[in-house]
C-alpha cells in the first residue's frame, strides 16, 4: 500500500465531530429500521402461531414431523454435499490454474443460478424419465429393452438431491471463487516450497481460508433449498417447507402452519449461531502487504483437459441441458411465430422490479454490514443476525406475515388522509408493486449483509489501524478503503440478489398487484397445469435476464483483482 | 461521496416508483371489476376478453396457486378483491369459513347452477366441472369400469399410480369417500390402496399417463381434461394418452366424483354489480362453451354439449353427493393421507 500523503492525512484527519455524529445516528437509525421491518412479518407469525391449535400437535409430530424432518435433512445434506464440492472444486481450480477453456468457463460456470430450480426439476423429468429423450436414446442406440432399470428415477430424493445441487451450486462457487481471489499468495506459496501435494493445499490451506466464504455460500444454498416447493414436491419430496404448505392449506390450519414456520426458522437460526460459534475469534484477514494473488500455475497435457472437463460437467448439467431443452421447446411448440405480445411487457416488469429491489438490497446490506463493523456493539450484532432472517423465512410464509403489517401501515394512512377531508386511497403498500420490492429486500437482504461481512472479514485490521493512527474517522475509511477492497463482494451480491429477484416465485405470485406479472409467475401458470413447455420463451428469457448482468460481472470483479496480479508477477 | 451520491439516487428512484406503484394500487372504478383468481390467467384470459367485449367492463386479474383467500382476508376493507375464482371446493369453503364471501343473490345463478353444486347460503356457485377418473392401460387393462372402492382391491397390487394425496384434487376425492363411506372405512381403503402403489406419489396427472405407458402401472388416478390435452394439444405427450384410455370411476352405490371450479363474491368487492355480472356471464352459453372446448371441462349448464373428446370417454353420471358435503371432510382426509403414511 502507498503511504498515504500529508495532505490526505490532514483531510482525514480534519475534525468534522458534529458530521460524524450525526452520520452514525443517522447509520443507526437505518439499522434499528431495517431489523425492524425484517421483524414485521416475523412477528406476524409469531402471532398467528400464538392464536393456536394445539389439537393438531399431537397428529403433526405422530405421522408428519418425523418423515418430514428426516427428508428435509437428507435433501440438506445432500444438496450440501453437492454444492459444497462443486462450488469450492470448481471455484479453486478456475482460480489457482490455467486450463482450456478456463475464461469461458469462468462466465460459464455462475449460469445455473439464472435457472429456476422447478423448471430444471421439470426438464429433467421430462428427459430422464420412463419413455423420455434418454431413455429412447437408449433403446434405439443399445437395443435396451428396459431402459428404466438403467437409469436413476428423477422423481425421487436422490433426484431432487441432484437437480437442486447442480442448480444451486453457483452460491457456493462464487463466494468461493471472490475469497480465492483475495487468498494470500505467501501462504499458499510457502505451503507449495514446503512441498505440499495439491491435495493438500486445498485441505490445509485453502479450504480452511474460505470457512467464512463457504459458510455464507452453503447457507445460501440451503436456505434456498429449504424455500424450494415446486421441484420437490414434483419430485415427490416431503420436506418440511411442504408440510407447512398442506397444514395451511389441506388441515386448513393457518396457525399449525405458522407454529411449523417458527420451528423451523428457530432450528436455522440454531444452525446459523452454531456455525459461527464454530469460528469465533479466528482471523481470517490477510496481512496487509500481502493482498495480492498467488500467479496461477499453467496445467498442461492430459490434466488440463481433465480440469476443464470437471469445470464443463456442472454447467452442462445445471444450465447447457436445462437452457438446451427449453429452447427446443420454444422452437418445437412455435413459440417465437407465436410470440405472447404481453411477454415484453412482463419481462420489462420484472428487470425494473429486480433492479429496483436490487439497488436498495444493497445499499442498506452495506450500511448494515459497515455499521456491524465498526460498532461491534450486542445491539448491532443483533440488529444485522435480525435483518438476515428474512431469507430463512419460505417465500409464501414470508408474504402472508408481510400482509397484515402492510395493510396495518395502509389503514393508518388511510385514516390520516380521511383526516383531512380525503377520500379513501385503498392499498397503497399492500396493493402496489412497493409490496413486491419490500418482500425482497427483506429476503434477500441476508445475501447483501452475508456477502459484505464476508467481504469485510478478509479485510485486515492492518489497514483500518494504519488509516486511523493517521486520524482517520470511520466516514474516510469506509470510503477510501472498504468501499474499493469490498468492491469483489458489492457486485457478487448485487448479482446474487439480482437474479434471485428474477426468479423469485412464490411472494411473488402472492404479493404482487392487479394486472401485474413478473417471467417467473407467467412460467409457473404452465407449470402448475404440468404443461411447462408452453412457458419456456419465458423461461428463457428469466435465464437470458440473468445471463448478462452474470457475465458483466464475472468480469468486473475480475477486473477489480487485475492490478494484483501484474503487482506478483512484477 | 459517491457512496452519498448513491443513496440520494437510490432514493430518489424509490421515491419515483412508489408514486408510479400508488398510481397501479386499485381503487374502485365504475367500469371494472378485480379478480383474484386460481385459475391460470392464460387460461381465463380469453374469457376475460370475451367478457370485456359483451360487455365493456374491463377485468384486472391476480392469479395464485394459493393464499389468495387468505390475502383477500388481511386485506380488509380495503380490499380491491371483487371475485375469487378457485379451480376446487376445498379453496371455497376455506373462503367462506374466512368470512370474506357474500351471499351473490342472483335468479339466473339459481336457474342454471344445479343444486348440488352450489352453496346452500349462496357463498359460492360453481361454474364448470371436472371428474376425477381412472386412467387405464389400453393393452393391459381389458375392463371398461371401475369402482374407487375397487382400487383396494389386492388384484392392483403394485399396479397404481398416482399424484400426492395432499394434493387438491385427491384431497376432495378422498373427502368424498369419507362422506360416503365414514371415516374408519375410508382409512381401511386408503391403506389398502396404498399398499396397491406402484411407486411412491410424486409428479402430477399427466405423469399418471406417462408411467402407464411406460409399463410402471396398470391404472392410476386423474382428472378427465388433462388426457384430452395431451391427446389434441400435446404433441410429445400424445403417445402417453394413446397408450391409455379413460375410464368414467363410479361408487359402487353412486356415481362419478366431481369438482367444482367456483366462484365467490368479496365480501367488502368494490364493483359489486360488474361482480354480479361478470359472475352470470361466466355460467351463461357463451363462457360455458368456452369452458367446455377450451378447457375441456364438463359445463355446468346443461344443454351445452361437452367438447367431443370428452364425449368419447363414454356418458358421465355424476355422483349425487352435493360438493358442499365434500368440503366439511377435507381436514379428515388430510389427517388420513397422513396416517397411512400415502405420501410416504
Amino acid at each position: 500500500m502507498s503511504p498515504l500523503d500529508n495532505t490526505t492525512a490532514r483531510a482525514m484527519a480534519s475534525p468534522r465531530p458534529l458530521r460524524l455524529i450525526s452520520r452514525r445516528t443517522a447509520t443507526y437509525a437505518v439499522v434499528l429500521a431495517v431489523a425492524g421491518l425484517v421483524l414485521a412479518p416475523i412477528v406476524s407469525i409469531v402471532v398467528t402461531a400464538w392464536r393456536g391449535d394445539a389439537e393438531l400437535w399431537p397428529h403433526l409430530a405422530a405421522y408428519v414431523l418425523p418423515v418430514a424432518f428426516r427428508d428435509t435433512a437428507l435433501l440438506l445434506l445432500g444438496v450440501a454435499a453437492i454444492t459444497g464440492t462443486v462450488g469450492v472444486g470448481t471455484a479453486w481450480l478456475v482460480t489457482t490454474y490455467r486450463f482450456p477453456f478456463r475464461n469461458a468457463l469462468l462466465w460459464l460456470l455462475p449460469l445455473p443460478l439464472a435457472t429456476p430450480t422447478y423448471i430444471v426439476a421439470y426438464v429433467y423429468v421430462d428427459l430422464f424419465d420412463a419413455l423420455g429423450f434418454a431413455q429412447r436414446m437408449l433403446q434405439a442406440v443399445f437395443g435396451i429393452a428396459s431402459p428404466a432399470t438403467w437409469l436413476i428415477n428423477v422423481r425421487s430424493l436422490p433426484g431432487a438431491i441432484f437437480v437442486i445441487g447442480f442448480v444451486l451450486y453457483p452460491y457456493v462457487y462464487l463466494s468461493a471463487r471472490a475469497l480465492f481471489q483475495m487468498q494470500s499468495a505467501p501462504l499458499i506459496e510457502a505451503a507449495r516450497i514446503l512441498g505440499a501435494t495439491r491435495w493438500r493445499l486445498i485441505r490445509d490451506v485453502a479450504l480452511p481460508l474460505a470457512r467464512p466464504a463457504l459458510a455464507v455460500g452453503l447457507s445460501l444454498a440451503l436456505l434456498e433449498t429449504l424455500n424450494d416447493i415446486g421441484a420437490s414436491e414434483y419430485l415427490g419430496v416431503r420436506t418440511v417447507t411442504l408440510s407447512v404448505f398442506t397444514t395451511w392449506l389441506n388441515r386448513s390450519s393457518l396457525p399449525g402452519a405458522a407454529q411449523i414456520s417458527c420451528f423451523m426458522l428457530a432450528i436455522v437460526m440454531a444452525l446459523v449461531m452454531l456455525e459461527r460459534h464454530g469460528r469465533r475469534r479466528r482471523g481470517y484477514g490477510i496481512p496487509a502487504q500481502d493482498a495480492r494473488m498467488t500467479a496461477p500455475i499453467v496445467l498442461h497435457g492430459s490434466t488440463a483437459w481433465l480440469a476443464t472437463f470437471v469445470c464443463a460437467v456442472p454447467v452442462v448439467i445445471g444450465f447447457a441441458l436445462p437452457a438446451g431443452y427449453l429452447l427446443h421447446a420454444t422452437l418445437a411448440r412455435g413459440l417465437l411465430s407465436g410470440f405472447d405480445p404481453a411477454l415484453g411487457r412482463h419481462a420489462i416488469v420484472t428487470v425494473a422490479l429486480a433492479a429496483a429491489a436490487t439497488a436498495v438490497t444493497i445499499l442498506l446490506g452495506l450500511i448494515i454490514a459497515t455499521a456491524w463493523q465498526f460498532a461491534r456493539g450486542r445491539l448491532m450484532a443483533a440488529c444485522s443476525n435480525v435483518a438476515s432472517l428474512g431469507y430463512a423465512i419460505p417465500g409464501t410464509v414470508l408474504a402472508l406475515g408481510l400482509l397484515a403489517p402492510l395493510v396495518l401501515v395502509d389503514e393508518a394512512l388511510n385514516a390520516m388522509v380521511r383526516l383531512f377531508g380525503g377520500a379513501g386511497i385503498g392499498l397503497l403498500l399492500a396493493g402496489s408493486a412497493a409490496a413486491l420490492v419490500i418482500a425482497y429486500v427483506i429476503r434477500f437482504l441476508a445475501i447483501s449483509i452475508g456477502l459484505m461481512r464476508a467481504g469485510f472479514a478478509r479485510i485486515t485490521r492492518d489497514f483500518d489501524d494504519a488509516a486511523r493512527l493517521l486520524g482517520a474517522g470511520p466516514a474516510a475509511l469506509a470510503r477510501t478503503i472498504h468501499l474499493p477492497l469490498l468492491r469483489p463482494a458489492v457486485w457478487g451480491a448485487a448479482l446474487l440478489v439480482f437474479v434471485d429477484c428474477l426468479k423469485e416465485l412464490p411472494a411473488t405470485l402472492l404479493l404482487r398487484p392487479l394486472n401485474v406479472e413478473t417471467l417467473a409467475t407467467y412460467v409457473y401458470q404452465f407449470a402448475t397445469r404440468g404443461d411447462f413447455e408452453e412457458g419456456a420463451l419465458a423461461a428463457l428469457l428469466i435465464v437470458a435476464a440473468g445471463v448478462l448482468p452474470i457475465m458483466h460481472m464475472t468480469g468486473i470483479a475480475d477486473a477489480a483483482m487485475a492490478p494484483d496480479v501484474e503487482a506478483s508477477s512484477a | 461521496m459517491s457512496c452519498a451520491a448513491g443513496g440520494g439516487l437510490v432514493a430518489r428512484l424509490v421515491a419515483g416508483g412508489l408514486i408510479v406503484f400508488a398510481a397501479t394500487s386499485a381503487i374502485a372504478q365504475s367500469d371494472e371489476v378485480n379478480v383474484y383468481t386460481y385459475r391460470e390467467q392464460k387460461l381465463i384470459q380469453p374469457l376475460f376478453d370475451a367478457f370485456t367485449k359483451d360487455t365493456g367492463i374491463k377485468v384486472n386479474v391476480i392469479s395464485a396457486s394459493s393464499g389468495l383467500e387468505q390475502r383477500i382476508a388481511t386485506e380488509g376493507a380495503n380490499s380491491p378483491a371483487d371475485v375469487l375464482l378457485t379451480v376446487d371446493i376445498g379453496r371455497l369453503q376455506d373462503a367462506v369459513n374466512l368470512g370474506i364471501t357474500q351471499p351473490i343473490k342472483s335468479e339466473t345463478l339459481d336457474k342454471v347452477v344445479p343444486p348440488q353444486y352450489r352453496d346452500p347460503a349462496g357463498n359460492w356457485y360453481g361454474v364448470s366441472l371436472r371428474a376425477r377418473i381412472v386412467y387405464a392401460s389400453k393393452e393391459r387393462v381389458p375392463q371398461t369400469a371401475i369402482t374407487y372402492e375397487e382400487l383396494a382391491d389386492p388384484k392392483w397390487k403394485g399396479k397404481i399410480c398416482i399424484r400426492s394425496g395432499q394434493y387438491i384434487y385427491n384431497n376432495a376425492l378422498f373427502a368424498a369417500y369419507i362422506a360416503r363411506h365414514g371415516e374408519a372405512k375410508a382409512e381401511e381403503w386408503l391403506k389398502a390402496v396404498k399398499a396397491n402403489l406402484a411407486q411412491k406419489p410424486s409428479g402430477g396427472d399427466r405423469e399418471v399417463a406417462r408411467d402407464i405407458a411406460a409399463g410402471k402401472c396398470d391404472i392410476g388416478v386423474a382428472n378427465t381434461y388433462y388426457w384430452a390435452l395431451m391427446l389434441n394439444r400435446e404433441a410429445e405427450r400424445k403417445p402417453w394418452a394413446e397408450a391409455t384410455k379413460v375410464v368414467l370411476a363410479t361408487f359402487a352405490d353412486g356415481g362419478t366424483h366431481m369438482n367444482v371450479s367456483g366462484v365467490v363474491l368479496a365480501k367488502h368487492s368494490p364493483n359489486k354489480a360488474n361482480a354480479v355480472k361478470l359472475i352470470e356471464w361466466l355460467v351463461g352459453e357463451h363462457a360455458q362453451h368456452m369452458y367446455a372446448d377450451m378447457n375441456y371441462e364438463y359445463p355446468i349448464r346443461s344443454g351445452v354439449a361437452v367438447n367431443p373428446t370428452i364425449a368419447g370417454y363414454g356418458t358421465l353420471k355424476p355422483d349425487s353427493l352435493p360438493i358442499a358435503k365434500i368440503a366439511d371432510h377435507k381436514k379428515a382426509a388430510a389427517n388420513l393421507v397422513d396416517k397411512v403414511g400415502f405420501d410416504n
